[in-house]
């Protein structure tokens, strides 16, 4: 708790906890929150600028792109967010089997890794919307697919410094059951490094779906989404290239808050970082796996 | 005759402000030793680099370090960098990391002779093969020619021993040089100081928490503190007779734990010294 | 040395047909039917049953799979991926040439990636919390921040419409290169030049670099062996980045229509060519994991100590 309030002193880290937040908390209420339908059209309003009634203008359809903008964080955000959970929950229950028992089990769920962790992300996604067909939901179950292998890596990785530990020996003496070891025991230190992992993922994630709606391969229109609706901007990029600043922005502005907030995350949940000043050493993990979050859209 | 001294040295850190060494004083005589005890983080290592002016950045100090009467804090960096190695020459706790890991020791070695010494490539080899020898390393063109992860941590003691050697520096600061070797090894390098001190007639700071390596080495201990000096004196004062409770405190609980380091070293006691 | 590039070698091929396996049974996993595809991607009006079946065994479908598969990777070995459902051209016709120009983009990319972000990382940590460092790592944050494909149509509407200088699409002229590969470094440069500078932080603390300068060594060996050691971490990442980009070049490809993988994929996708994309995929992940395995082969070579634990 003390870690907690360390990070909320700093207060770059603050803001981009408070983005985070008031994006979330309007994607969740978009129905109340947003001032119109965001897929109603208007054709007498097409390419209008701000009004009252329409904060942001309308777009090549006459819609409101505040509207369309809050909406969109649904799959932009929201659904990524999802889909993170739902890697990270698999990939946690890999990663603490393998490096809570060891031996045989680990080795051959760490093969099984190492197998998924070959494939390249980014082709591994096409590969399955080639297969499966276009939409939001494919995107996101190949995220989930290609995903939970690297976080199962890393939280096998910091499990298994944690089980050594001499209090986690102590309990296994004491006769402790193995799932109230890790409930109690493992989980609660292991859980900065799953937070500061699933941080740095989730803005590479948000940008390789919109870069996938971009190339028209994730949610379908009329629905609002981020990348797409820079999409339909750049249909008219030379005349009115005005219309990117809505979108552009705001997903630069929350990606920026997204890698502000891990970064900031990380200099708090470290011990060794901050107090001394020196530097975090890099974990051991295999070259693929260390670089799969590099992959930007 | 002061070789070195020391005056209301303060190291603190420049981003955080909090002090980490404040006001230490000392003196180093001339061809003594002058032991640094303390637990860890009293900042005795801080003290030892302080006067090579080697702490990382973001740290500064003040105060005066009156080398051969003159003030090191107020040179300029390139000509502390000229007295760095030559006069005042440092020995590291783990040689596992105080050589180069992608290259092999010799590239180390040669570097440094070359640039204090005109030396050509067989006359420092030469020099480098006497020196290994005199420290007890077998094969030491072979030692040349291994990366730092091939020898043990005894040898690498040594092998900086040898270079200390070479370099006749007048004073060398030792730092922690037998913390993180064996009981057999470590008596082999405490060997080799005291024979590095007989050669060269350096003057020696041996900074140490084990209170049986520093019972062999000094002729004075100043003990330290959460960063500063509490209590100095000659080291049969310091052990026989501690006037601070902190001391008495150290020297009575390491003296059991070296019991057996004092067999091996042949009982050497305060009586014999 | 010899006997470690051996034994990280022979890891590789059971890998390699692991791989090769999963990406043909990607097909099964098509909800559709692949006879069904192939006569809707001809443009046939009426499909039968009877239709089906003759496409069926046409395709050799009602093989056991296994045969299937091995029939097919052979055939893979001698680049022979099948023919395209639409087209009805043999696969490689299509994607040797594709692969090559996204090969080409890939290696002039990684090339201006590998530059820039030593030079920066460098710069960045020996002025570590100057004014330099902070601007640079501040305008990287926005810049990875930034989806590529707004990047590159800033870009474009600069740099083409408003001075007119540069080429929008193709691959014709020297010139076309230019904003593709510059919306790529950016994108990544961001990232590489942060593992530059991070490592390169982490060695300045080291011991060797205390007793280096306790020894008296001047300056300029010192930075000489922080960079030696600091780089060897660089190293396999910047190998790393070579499949990576190759596989990432989609959205670049698309905007700029660069005739290479990302655009045949995409189209592949679009109109389900499912040749194509199983090629494309095996190719990807077969040079990920040959990439891979060079790159530690590369990592044992430059630093020492790696190569006797392996």
């Amino acid at each position: 708790m003390r870690r907690f309030h360390y990070f909320l002193k700093d207060k770059l880290a603050a803001l981009s906890l408070a983005i985070i937040s008031i994006t979330v908390i309007a994607g969740i209420f978009a129905p109340w929150i947003a001032p119109n339908d965001p897929e109603e059209v208007h054709m007498e309003l097409r390419f209008a600028s701000a009004s009252w009634e329409y904060l942001l203008g309308n777009d090549h359809l006459g819609r409101c792109i505040l509207s369309r903008l809050i909406y969109g964080i649904r799959p932009s955000v929201l659904w990524v967010l999802v889909a993170l959970v739902a890697s990270v929950g698999i990939g946690a229950v890999i990663g603490f089997i393998a490096g809570y028992f060891k031996g045989r089990i680990d080795a051959f769920l760490m093969r099984i890794c190492d197998v998924m962790l070959s494939f390249p992300g980014y082709v591994m996604t096409l590969a399955i919307i080639g297969i499966l067909g276009v939409g939001l939901e494919n995107i996101l179950l190949a995220f989930v697919l290609m995903k939970w292998a690297w976080f199962a890596r890393i939280i096998r990785t910091s499990v298994m410094a944690y089980a050594e530990s001499d209090y986690v020996k102590f309990s296994k003496v004491l006769g402790m059951g193995s799932l109230r070891i890790m409930r109690k025991h493992i989980l609660p230190v292991s859980l900065p490094d799953i937070a500061v992992t699933s941080s740095s993922a989730y803005s590479s994630m948000v940008l390789q779906l919109s870069g996938f709606s971009f190339l028209g391969l994730g949610i379908q229109a009329p629905h609002a989404e981020w990348g797409m609706m820079l999409n339909e901007a750049r249909e008219v990029m030379f005349s009115r290239p005005e219309m990117m600043l809505a979108p552009g922005i705001t997903t630069i502005l929350f990606v920026t808050a997204v890698n502000f907030f891990t970064d900031s995350l990380q200099v708090a949940l470290d011990p060794k970082l901050g107090i001394s000043g020196k530097k975090r050493q890099g974990r051991p993990d295999s070259v693929a796996g260390r670089i799969q979050r590099n992959e930007v859209a | 005759m002061n070789l070195l001294e020391v005056r209301n040295l303060r190291v603190w850190d420049g981003r955080g402000g909090s002090v980490l060494v404040s006001d230490s004083s000392f003196q180093l005589k001339k061809g003594s030793c002058l032991a640094i005890i303390g637990e860890s983080g009293s900042g005795k290592s801080l003290t030892c680099r302080a006067i090579m002016r080697l702490n990382g950045r973001g740290l500064l100090q003040s105060g005066e370090i009156r080398f051969k009467g003159v003030d090191l804090n107020e040179l300029d960096e390139r000509e502390m960098r000229s007295r760095r190695g030559k006069q005042l020459y440092m020995i590291l706790q783990n040689g596992m990391r105080a050589f180069d890991p992608s290259s092999v020791i010799g590239v180390h070695l040669r570097e440094t002779l070359a640039r204090h010494y005109r030396w050509n490539k067989n006359e420092t080899t030469e020099k480098l093969r006497q020196a290994m020898q005199s420290v007890r390393l077998q094969d030491p063109i072979g030692i040349l020619n291994k990366y730092p992860h091939q020898l043990s941590g005894g040898m690498l003691q040594r092998v900086m021993i040898a270079l200390a050697l070479l370099l006749e520096p007048d004073v060398i600061l030792a730092d922690e040089p037998t913390t993180a070797l064996d009981t057999v090894s470590k008596f082999e390098v405490v060997e080799q100081f005291i024979q590095l001190r007989e050669r060269t007639g350096c003057s020696m700071i041996f900074v140490s928490h084990e209170l049986g390596v520093v019972r062999k080495l000094a002729d004075e201990v100043m003990v330290m503190r959460a960063g500063s000096v509490i209590e100095s004196g000659t080291a049969a004062a310091i052990f026989s007779n501690a006037r601070h409770d902190y001391t008495r405190y150290l020297t009575s609980s390491q003296r059991k734990l070296n019991d057996r380091f004092q067999e091996l070293m042949g009982g050497a006691g305060i009586a014999d010294r | 040395m010899g006997r470690y590039i051996f034994k990280r070698g022979l890891i590789s091929v059971p890998l390699l047909l692991v791989v090769s396996f999963l990406t043909f049974i990607l097909n099964s996993l098509s909800p559709m039917d692949p006879a069904e595809v192939v006569l809707h991607a001809q443009g046939v009006p009426r499909i039968t049953d009877e239709l089906l079946e003759e496409t069926r065994l046409a395709l050799g479908l009602d093989r056991p799979l296994l045969v299937r598969y091995w029939n097919w990777f052979l055939s893979c070995l001698r680049l022979d991926f099948g023919d395209s459902y639409v087209t009805g051209k043999p696969v490689w016709s299509l994607l040797g040439p594709a692969f090559l120009n996204t090969l080409k983009l890939t290696m002039v990319s990684v090339v201006a990636i590998i530059i820039l972000s030593i030079a920066l990382g460098v710069l960045c940590a020996l002025r570590e919390g100057k004014l330099l460092d902070k601007s640079i790592r501040g305008i990287s944050f926005v810049l990875t921040a930034m989806p590529s494909y707004l990047l590159a149509s800033l870009l474009v509407l600069y740099f083409s419409v408003k001075l007119d200088l540069l080429p929008t699409n193709g691959m014709d002229t020297i010139g076309s290169y230019i904003l593709p590969v510059t919306v790529i470094t950016i994108s990544y440069a961001g990232i590489y030049f942060r593992i530059v500078r991070s490592s390169m932080l982490s060695s300045l603390n080291e011991d060797y670099v205390l007793y280096g300068r306790a020894c008296g060594l001047p300056e300029r060996k010192i930075t000489r062996r922080i960079l030696r050691n600091s780089l060897q971490v660089a190293v396999s990442v910047f190998c790393m980045a070579i499949p990576i980009i190759l596989g990432s070049t989609v959205v670049v490809e698309n905007i700029f229509a660069w005739p290479g993988l990302g655009t045949l994929s995409v189209n592949s996708i679009l109109s389900r060519d499912f040749p194509i994309i199983q090629a494309y995929v095996l190719i990807l992940a077969a040079s990920f994991v040959i990439v891979n395995t060079f790159s530690d082969m590369v990592n044992a070579w430059v630093n020492p100590k790696l190569r006797e634990d392996g």
